[in-house]
C-alpha cells in the first residue's frame, strides 16, 4: 500500500453516494471506534485570480471517524455532508484495503464506485460538449 | 417612571402555530420534500449555501422550506447552524483550472482552447413564461450529448498572463485571514474583501457592481472567463501526513480583463477581478469580480473618485444581508421605554417653548 492508493481510495469513498456505499460493503466487521464520528466543518479556500494569494470561500460540512478493526488495523474517514454511518463505512473499508482481503474489498466496494463516479463524470462531460458553440462565418464584411 | 412589564408567553406561542400552519399551506396540496427543494429549487439552495456560507446543499433546502421561502430567512438559518459546528479544519486551496466544467464562456476570446461551452444557461431563452411547466407532465428528455473532448480547459487569462499582457496572481501559501474568526478591521486585505463578498448579498453586490458600469469608478471589465463546474476539495490529514479528498463541491469562476495601467517604466498590462461562489451563483460571481477589482484601487494606484464601490468601508460594512437585516428588522421589536424616553423630552422641550410664548404675551 502507497500513501497515493491510500489517497485515491479515501478521496472515492468521500465522493460516494451514502446509500451505494452501504449497499457494496455489506454486513460491517467488527470494530471500536478510536474517535466515534464527529459533524463539523472545514473552510474551504480558493486562490485570489485562481492562482494567487488564497482566500477563503465558506464552510463545508464534513463528518470525521477513525475506527479499529478487531485485529488492530486503524482506518480513517473524512466525508463530505453530515451522514455518521457514512463515515463509519468509510473508515472501515480504509481499515480493509490495508489488510489482506485487500483485493477483494477493491473489486467489490472500490470498482463499482469507481465506475459510477466516472460514469457520472462522463455524462456531464458529454452534455457539456453537446453545448459547446460551433462558429461559423456567414458574410465576411470586407468587400 | 421605568415599570418593567413580561407578557406575550401566549401571543408568541399562537403565532409561531400560525406560522407553521401558513407554512404548510392548502393541506390538500401535496407537502414539499427537501429532496424536491433540493433537485428542481437548485438556484435558489445555491444562493442559500453561497451567502450562509456553508456548503450543504440538504441544509439550504430545509432552511428555504423552514424560512416559507424566504431566501434572507434561509440564510439566516444557515449561519445560525454553521456556527455550531466545530472547525475540523482548512482545505488546502481548490485548483479551480481542474475543474470539471459544465459551462464555460469566455466574452474575450471566441476561439479559446476548450471552446465556449453553454451548460445549462438562462442565456438565449426568450424569458417567456412556459405555460407547459404548469401542467403535471414527464420528466424532460435527457439533454443531448456530444463526443467529449478529453483535452483539458484552461484557465483563459492564462494566456495573457503568458505574454505578460495582465498583471500576475502570483501563488502564496499564507493563511488568510477569516471574517469568522476575528472581527473585520480596515483597511481590509484582498483575501478579507474577497471573503467578504463571497458571502455578501447578491442583490446588494450586483447593485454595486451595476454602479461601476454606469459610471461609479468605472473599469471597463471584460468577462475574461466564466466557468462553473466541480472541484474537488482537499485537506491535508495530520494522522496521515498526506493530503486527502473530502469531497466535491459546484463552484462558479469569474476572471475580469479591466482597464490596464502602465507608467513610464513599466509597459502597459491589463488588470484582474475576481469572483468566486458556491453552486451555480454567475450573477453574484461577475458582481463579486467587478467590485473586487474596483475595491483596488489604492494597489493599482488609481484616483479614489468617491464611489460606493472603491469604498471598502461602506461595501463591507454593508454587504452582508444577516448583519443588514438583524439590525433593520430590529427596530421593529419594543422600544417603548426609548420611545417613552424621546417623548418625556418632547413634551418638556415643547413646555419650556410655551410657557416662553406665554410670558412674552
Amino acid at each position: 500500500m502507497t500513501n497515493k492508493d491510500r489517497r485515491e481510495w479515501m478521496g472515492l469513498l468521500a465522493r460516494s453516494a451514502p446509500d451505494s456505499l452501504a449497499a457494496l460493503i455489506g454486513p460491517l466487521p467488527q470494530h471500536s471506534f478510536a474517535r466515534a464520528p464527529e459533524i463539523g466543518a472545514v473552510m474551504v479556500r480558493g486562490r485570489a485570480g485562481g492562482t494567487g494569494a488564497p482566500f477563503n470561500l465558506g464552510e463545508m460540512s464534513v463528518t470525521r471517524c477513525t475506527i479499529q478493526l478487531a485485529d488492530g488495523t486503524v482506518g480513517h474517514a473524512w466525508v463530505q455532508g453530515r451522514d455518521k454511518a457514512h463515515a463509519t463505512r468509510a473508515a472501515i473499508v480504509d481499515a480493509l484495503m490495508q489488510g489482506a482481503t485487500a483485493d477483494e474489498v477493491r473489486g467489490r466496494v472500490l470498482v463499482p464506485l469507481a465506475e459510477v463516479a466516472a460514469r457520472r463524470a462522463a455524462t456531464r462531460r458529454a452534455k457539456a460538449a453537446a453545448t459547446k458553440v460551433e462558429f461559423f462565418t456567414m458574410v465576411r464584411g470586407e468587400d | 417612571m421605568y415599570v418593567a412589564v413580561k407578557g406575550g408567553e401566549r401571543a408568541i406561542e399562537n403565532a409561531h402555530a400560525w406560522l407553521a400552519e401558513e407554512r404548510r399551506g392548502d393541506p390538500t396540496v401535496s407537502e414539499l420534500s427537501i429532496a424536491q427543494i433540493r433537485e428542481q429549487m437548485t438556484l435558489a439552495v445555491n444562493r442559500v449555501m453561497a451567502e450562509g456560507s456553508l456548503y450543504d446543499p440538504d441544509l439550504a433546502a430545509l432552511a428555504i422550506k423552514q424560512a416559507r421561502g424566504d431566501l434572507i430567512e434561509a440564510i439566516f438559518l444557515i449561519r445560525a447552524y454553521r456556527t455550531t459546528l466545530p472547525r475540523l479544519a482548512g482545505s488546502n486551496p481548490v485548483d479551480t483550472g481542474a475543474m470539471v466544467v459544465s459551462r464555460r464562456v469566455s466574452a474575450t476570446f471566441k476561439d479559446a482552447p476548450g471552446g465556449q461551452i453553454l451548460g445549462p444557461t438562462f442565456d438565449y431563452t426568450h424569458r417567456l413564461l412556459d405555460f407547459a411547466l404548469m401542467a403535471e407532465g414527464e420528466a424532460p428528455p435527457a439533454a443531448p450529448t456530444a463526443p467529449a473532448d478529453p483535452v483539458a480547459v484552461p484557465h483563459i487569462l492564462g494566456f495573457l498572463d503568458r505574454d505578460g499582457l495582465i498583471e500576475a496572481a502570483t501563488p502564496s501559501d499564507l493563511t488568510p485571514p477569516d471574517l469568522t474568526r476575528e472581527p473585520l478591521e480596515l483597511p481590509a486585505d484582498r483575501a478579507l474583501r474577497l471573503q467578504s463578498l463571497t458571502r455578501g448579498d447578491e442583490g446588494f453586490v450586483l447593485g454595486l457592481a451595476y454602479s461601476t458600469q454606469r459610471g461609479y469608478a468605472r473599469n471597463h471589465a471584460f468577462v475574461g472567463e466564466l466557468r462553473i463546474g466541480t472541484v474537488a476539495v482537499e485537506v491535508d490529514i495530520p494522522e496521515l501526513g498526506f493530503a486527502v479528498e473530502i469531497g466535491e463541491i459546484e463552484l462558479t469562476e469569474c476572471e475580469t480583463v479591466n482597464q490596464f495601467k502602465g507608467s513610464k517604466t513599466e509597459p502597459a498590462q491589463f488588470t484582474r477581478g475576481y469572483g468566486l461562489t458556491f453552486g451555480q451563483t454567475e450573477r453574484k460571481a461577475i458582481s463579486m469580480a467587478l467590485v473586487d477589482r474596483a475595491l483596488r484601487w489604492r494597489e493599482l494606484g488609481e484616483d479614489f473618485t468617491g464611489a460606493p464601490a472603491q469604498d471598502e468601508e461602506f461595501v463591507l460594512s454593508h454587504c452582508d444581508n444577516i448583519q443588514a437585516t438583524g439590525f433593520l428588522e430590529h427596530i421593529k421589536l419594543p422600544h417603548y421605554v426609548d420611545f417613552q424616553a424621546e417623548l418625556e423630552l418632547i413634551r418638556s422641550v415643547r413646555a419650556a417653548a410655551f410657557s416662553q410664548m406665554e410670558a412674552a404675551e
